[in-house]
């Protein structure tokens, strides 16, 4: 019965997903119904794993499906943390549509029944949870290089709704992309760290060189914004290391 | 507790009769002090206006305290004057503190102003409440609402405009070109929100020298205008020259040593100082006059949609003063019926003090107690309910009847 509680994460989610829209014709009550959306989700979210993790012998997301809904549930925590003040909800509008769909995707793989789990160890536990919250950096990062990009668009357009749409400052989203991605990245270092105390001669698969790949964008966006890589260019090489994260790890990781 | 206004603003006196009973904030708060009970005045370039905790005899009074202020004949600005009470003087203090009455609707200013004339002057319980809940609505209305978010003019726009780039303005370094009356608004609006004009460059440095002084800048000549770029954050240009001061190439070359930092550059001038090609630089955010009046333009229609809303919030936060201030019809009435309970409860405690020992005695008070105040519970909200809903009089009216309260003005 407790596997019920993905339906209202997930239709709190989808609410908060669509009320982010009302947020562009300006601030008011659609901000306020996705900011709870947001938060009521992520309480039901979270009993969800706890009921998991409780019912669970062993590590209980260690599926595709189970590794998703973990995932979605620390990206949107990271969110709450500081996305739902007024100056940023507007977030919102890139990540909760992306967690809703990931968070069906989840419930349809299987990812959010009650089973009992994956045996592997607590290091290779450890390994994942760290993995996965450093993806869940790196795709609120991805969210405001999309954001950045779409208020870079509407800068140089001259758009006469310009100021009446409450999108975070164009400065502000370049600089704490930058600080997403650079605290994922130390996050992701330790989770490397953890599975190569596990790596055995002959482990090495594609997964860990997509990994590996990911890894050396992000450091090397990181060290290029210290040599003036900044905005546009700094944004599109952000969602490149994304398009990794997303598309190509997947499909290497679980394939 | 009844509420009185008495004031004058723009919407009825021009400034000519403004100024003569505008005061400073000091002068407020003496005025509040004379006056009796509990007392407020707010005084700004819009508006002077008295708030009094009393009944309305006290508006003819604030009336004259007001001609009294302007002094000489005073027949001129008696037809300008407003009275308004209770509800009406609630709503009008909820509106002004939302921005909603200003000349130019949702301007933040007011919201401070209001504060100052609160805390500058005589509250009591009543108006304490009134003000708290008036400061409330209007950041309720800012936090809201977009209504003040929206620039009304061309310098506040571009203002507004750096901070969409930037953010907090703290510490970015505005460098101007020219020293004209528009660059100098301009310039004035962005220190306003944090900016430092770092340079001012002009054609004649004295004059430049002359505004680099005002706003605490250093003066240069326009020669040194690449030069000083790769320092700002904005540019804000508005010569007569008639011709380019800046080209692509010259911000192009200046962008090199900028590590990427955006720039945004503010052109005022008609014809424009600079290439609008510009704007096709990464990083480079390039607004004319044009462009900016047509944000403003735009924003003001958007605060009109917003003040729609906004006089919604402000309309709640009235409804909700006006319960609570009729639920004050029916407090006496409650004070009255639980003293007498309670003074009944103490005589027979009294009485039957003699033939209970002390823990029994203990036992039976707290017994009591609790069978009055479940007792006096309900009456007491329905009595409440009944005042919110303007009929808190009559139910005051029969409970006293029927407990006897009227020959007990003590228990007041």
């Amino acid at each position: 019965m407790a596997e019920l509680l993905v339906v209202p994460a997930l239709l709190a989610y989808g609410e908060a997903a669509v009320a982010y829209a009302g947020e562009l014709r300006g601030p008011g009550l659609g901000g306020r119904l996705a900011t709870w959306g947001v938060r009521l989700g992520w309480l039901a979210q979270t009993a969800l794993l706890i009921g998991q993790a409780t019912s669970a012998d062993g590590f209980p997301w260690g599926t595709w499906a189970g590794a998703l809904n973990l995932f979605v549930w620390l990206v949107v925590g990271a969110y709450l943390i500081w996305g739902c003040t007024p100056r940023y909800r507007l977030l919102g509008l890139t990540v909760m549509p992306v967690a809703a769909l990931l968070l069906a995707l989840a419930w349809v793989g299987g990812g959010t029944a009650f089973d009992e789990g994956d045996h592997s160890g607590a290091a290779l536990a450890v390994h994942a949870v760290l993995m996965l919250a450093g993806f869940a950096g790196l795709t609120l990062a991805a969210g405001m290089a999309v954001l950045y990009l779409w208020q870079e668009r509407r800068l140089k357009r001259h758009e006469r709704r310009l100021l009446r749409v409450r999108v975070p400052p164009l400065d502000v989203l370049d600089r704490v992309a930058a600080r997403s991605v650079l605290g994922s990245l130390v996050v992701l270092t330790l989770g490397i760290g953890v599975g190569a105390a596990s790596f055995e001669r002959g482990d090495f698969d594609a997964a860990m060189a997509v990994t590996l790949a990911i890894w050396g964008t992000y450091a090397a966006l990181l060290v290029l914004r210290r040599e003036g890589l900044r905005g546009r260019r700094a944004a599109l090489l952000n969602l490149a290391g994304f398009a990794l994260v997303a598309v190509v790890l997947p499909i290497t990781h679980f394939a | 507790m009844k509420l009185t206004l008495a004031g004058i603003s723009h919407h009825r006196a021009p400034i000519e009769l403004r100024e003569r009973v505008a005061l400073d904030l000091d002068a407020c708060s003496e005025l509040a002090a004379r006056l009796e009970g509990e007392a407020v005045v707010l005084s700004t370039c819009n508006r002077t206006e008295l708030y009094l905790a009393r009944d309305e005899d006290a508006a003819g009074e604030a009336v004259g305290v007001l001609t009294g202020l302007a002094g000489g004949a005073a027949d001129d600005l008696v037809p300008a004057f407003y009275r308004l009470h209770d509800e009406a003087a609630a709503l009008h203090l909820f509106r002004v503190a939302a921005g909603l009455d200003s000349l130019v609707p949702g301007e933040g200013e007011i919201l401070g102003q209001v504060r100052s004339a609160f805390e500058a002057g005589s509250p009591g319980p009543f108006l304490d409440r009134l003000f708290r809940q008036a400061l409330h609505t209007g950041r309720r209305v800012r936090i809201e609402t977009a209504i003040g978010e929206s620039p009304a003019s061309v310098p506040s726009a571009a203002a507004a405009l750096a901070q969409q780039v930037f953010g907090d303005l703290a510490g970015r370094r505005v460098l101007l070109v020219g020293a004209g009356k528009m660059s100098e608004a301009t310039a004035r609006n962005l220190v306003t929100r944090g900016a430092q004009i770092a340079v001012v460059a002009n054609r004649t440095l004295a004059h430049g020298e002359d505004v680099a002084r005002r706003l605490r800048a250093e003066a240069v000549a326009l020669e040194s205008i690449p030069v000083e770029l790769e320092q700002a954050d904005v540019l804000v240009s508005a010569t007569s020259g008639g011709e380019l001061v800046l080209t692509r190439a010259d911000v192009a070359s200046a962008f090199r040593g900028r590590r990427g930092r955006p720039l945004l550059l503010v052109d005022l001038a008609v014809p424009r100082d600079l290439d609008p090609a510009i704007n096709d630089l990464d990083g480079c955010f390039l607004y004319d006059v044009d462009d900016l009046q047509a944000v403003v333009a735009e924003t003001l229609s958007g605060r009109r949609g917003e003040a729609a809303r906004a006089e919604r919030l402000v309309a709640d936060e009235a409804e909700r003063f006006r319960a609570w201030q009729a639920s004050l019809d029916v407090v006496p009435t409650i004070a009255s019926l639980r003293a007498l309970v309670e003074e009944i409860r103490d005589r027979e405690l009294a009485r039957a003090g003699g033939k209970l020992s002390e823990r029994e005695r203990l036992h039976v008070e707290s017994v009591l107690s609790q069978i009055l105040a479940k007792l006096l519970h309900l009456p007491t909200i329905r009595m409440k309910e009944a005042a919110a809903a303007a009929d808190g009089v009559v139910y005051a009216d029969v409970v006293r009847h029927l407990f006897g309260l009227e020959d007990e003005g003590r228990r007041r």
